[in-house]
């Protein structure tokens, strides 16, 4: 016989798990189990039409291959060094606008709601295909940034999106231009800092420059570094920009072919979903180390000081 | 306020809006050069369209041979909404039980979903599709909508995981003693106080899924079936050059739904952002 009271709390934990039955389902079936399958498959050469052929560390050896022409898959190597580049020059400089708007913002401003609508809606609206489509014909030979440089006097200006030396630069800009999310974070974080460091500091003669590197900065430096890892997170999986402005190849010669558009178009355009998987399952090391090797870091940046 | 002080906010004041236009500009100007004419959209970097039609409107709204953008607002506005009623119901109900159930396992299933909110998609992207291709999805809204049944975005359990520890217990308390159950207290305690934060749910899952071009470019293959997004992408690539007009057209009125959603629930936004970091 079962004492009354495990069968009591046997009952208490079969509803309480009643209501994460659907997340639970969820996580196995749609994240856990499709998984372990892509890990399966990125040791096998698979088409989706045949059965999955088991080929071991093939399609890693492919990656990493180098330049030999028989086995080095240059286009691969290429995508990812793009993909670190534009990772690590959009995500610094978005939170750098993100954290100088925001810090020019606290000057008691009565328009500060304006404001953060104002700067708002570029991240509203920038993950659309629309945003991406303006983007494409903006920076385009006969767009409207040409258009603009030509009234003040440009000359023989190239087509930004055409040429394999611009076309990166302006997805960057693109992503930079959305700085209005980490910034509206940044505005909240910094109303957290207590007046009287500013009060205590401007005693001491210390200046608004000073104050901003020996207060702002390792007040908000907790919020600026979790706001790096989400945006570098996200940044590696950019895919509908770099899609839209190159119209779905990552050209010209290959500048804007993000990791992401390059497993797309492996996985799906070559239907070498084998290849792919391993694909994703590097980035997935990739962002997990960046991760850790930033909170390692982090342990000596930043600091999560008692109060403030 | 002393002169010097005054005159230093007047200038922060005009630094930041002479910014913030800028940054406006290109979108400011996308909506007045889908009301240009053919011949003076890129010769004119003017915000004021001389002389002004609705004929890009018009003729973009036909879209494609027989598919217009009706349809793929239609689709667009199907896959979104049963996208907001799915996380509002099973995002909430997962994280009643994380916040406030006690059950064996707890911990560890908590530090699951909060990895998978980390987790980049693309690990999950392939299997899936193979998945929902055997099931005979492909082609159909099924793909982006059902696994939000499932609670899928964790990022938003933990938004109304915080949301519902931040509530008193008391209130609980009182229920069960006057004779609600876990259900019954979900119900009539948790969801009315959790109004704001579902709001926030509500929003980021609409936009979300709205500018969702990934799985939308997967799953669906015939332009009956199109969103607003893959629609745009069509008209991009079948009518080339020659109808910007109704390019830009169609794609203000793709952005007008986040605009709307925006304005009248900004609040919300800004308390959604602010919380929880979302990302951009």
């Amino acid at each position: 016989m079962i004492s009354p009271k495990i069968k009591k709390s046997l009952k208490e934990n079969i509803t309480s798990y009643a209501f994460l039955v659907p997340w639970l389902l969820g996580f196995l079936i749609l994240t856990l189990y499709p998984m372990i399958y892509s890990l399966y498959l990125s040791f096998t050469d698979f088409n989706i039409l045949q059965p999955p052929k088991w080929v071991g560390l093939k399609n890693f050896i492919i990656m990493f291959g180098g330049n030999d022409q028989h086995l080095g898959d240059e286009r691969f190597l290429n995508s990812l060094f793009i993909t670190l580049k534009y990772v690590f020059v959009s995500v610094p400089l978005k939170l750098i606008f993100a954290l100088l708007v925001a810090v020019l913002m606290t000057n008691k401003l009565r328009l500060v709601p304006l404001y953060r609508t104002l700067y708002y809606i570029p991240t509203l609206l920038g993950g659309s295909v629309a945003i991406a489509v303006l983007w494409r014909r903006m920076f385009a030979g006969d767009g409207l940034v040409n258009l603009i440089l030509g009234l003040v006097g440009f000359e023989n200006l190239p087509s930004w999106i055409s040429n394999p030396k611009y076309a990166m630069f302006t997805l960057v800009l693109l992503a930079v231009w959305q700085f209005g999310s980490p910034m509206i974070i940044f505005l909240a974080g910094l109303q957290q800092i207590p007046k009287e460091y500013y009060e205590a500091s401007s005693v001491d003669g210390a200046g608004k420059v000073r104050q901003f590197f020996a207060i702002t900065l390792p007040c908000l430096s907790p919020i600026i570094f979790f706001n790096f890892i989400m945006q570098m997170i996200g940044a590696f999986q950019s895919f509908t920009q770099a899609f839209i402005v190159s119209g779905g190849s990552g050209g010209p010669l290959d500048s804007t072919m993000f990791y992401s558009l390059y497993l797309y178009i492996k996985g799906f355009g070559f239907s070498e979903m084998g290849y792919a998987s391993a694909m994703a399952w590097v980035l997935l090391i990739i962002i997990a180390s960046l991760t850790a090797i930033s909170f390692k870091i982090s342990n000596t940046l930043v600091s999560y000081g008692g109060e403030g | 306020m002393s002169k010097s002080l005054k005159e230093n906010t007047f200038w922060i004041n005009a630094v930041i809006i002479i910014i913030g236009l800028g940054m406006l500009y290109p979108v400011l100007w996308l909506i007045s050069a889908s009301f240009k004419e053919a011949n003076t959209i890129f010769t004119d970097p003017g915000l004021i369209p001389r002389p002004f039609t609705l004929q890009n409107y018009v003729k973009g709204w036909e879209g494609i041979g027989i598919v217009g953008f009706g349809t793929f607002f239609k689709n667009s506005f199907v896959i979104s909404g049963l996208c907001v009623i799915a996380n509002v119901i099973f995002c909430s109900i997962t994280a009643y039980a994380f916040a406030r159930l006690e059950f064996k396992g707890k911990k560890f299933w908590f530090a699951i979903m909060l990895i998978t909110m980390m987790l980049p998609g693309h690990v999950t992207t392939i299997p899936r599709y193979i998945m929902f291709r055997n099931f005979g999805w492909v082609n159909s809204i099924l793909p982006m909508v059902v696994p939000k049944f499932f609670a899928t975005d964790a990022f938003f359990i933990f938004l109304l995981v915080q949301f519902i520890r931040g509530l008193p217990k008391e209130l609980d308390e009182s229920a069960r003693i006057d004779g609600c159950g876990k259900f019954g207290i979900y119900i009539r305690i948790i969801v009315p106080l959790t109004i704001p934060a579902l709001i926030t749910t509500m929003i980021f899952t609409f936009l979300w899924t709205w500018d969702d071009f990934f799985n939308h470019l997967l799953y669906l293959t015939s332009p009956e079936k199109y969103t607003v997004s893959m629609g745009l992408r069509l008209f991009l690539d079948a009518t080339g050059i020659s109808s910007w007009g109704s390019m830009f057209a169609m794609s203000v009125l793709s952005l007008v739904p986040c605009l709307v959603l925006f304005f009248s629930l900004q609040k919300y936004f800004v308390k959604g952002i602010a919380t929880t970091g979302i990302k951009g």
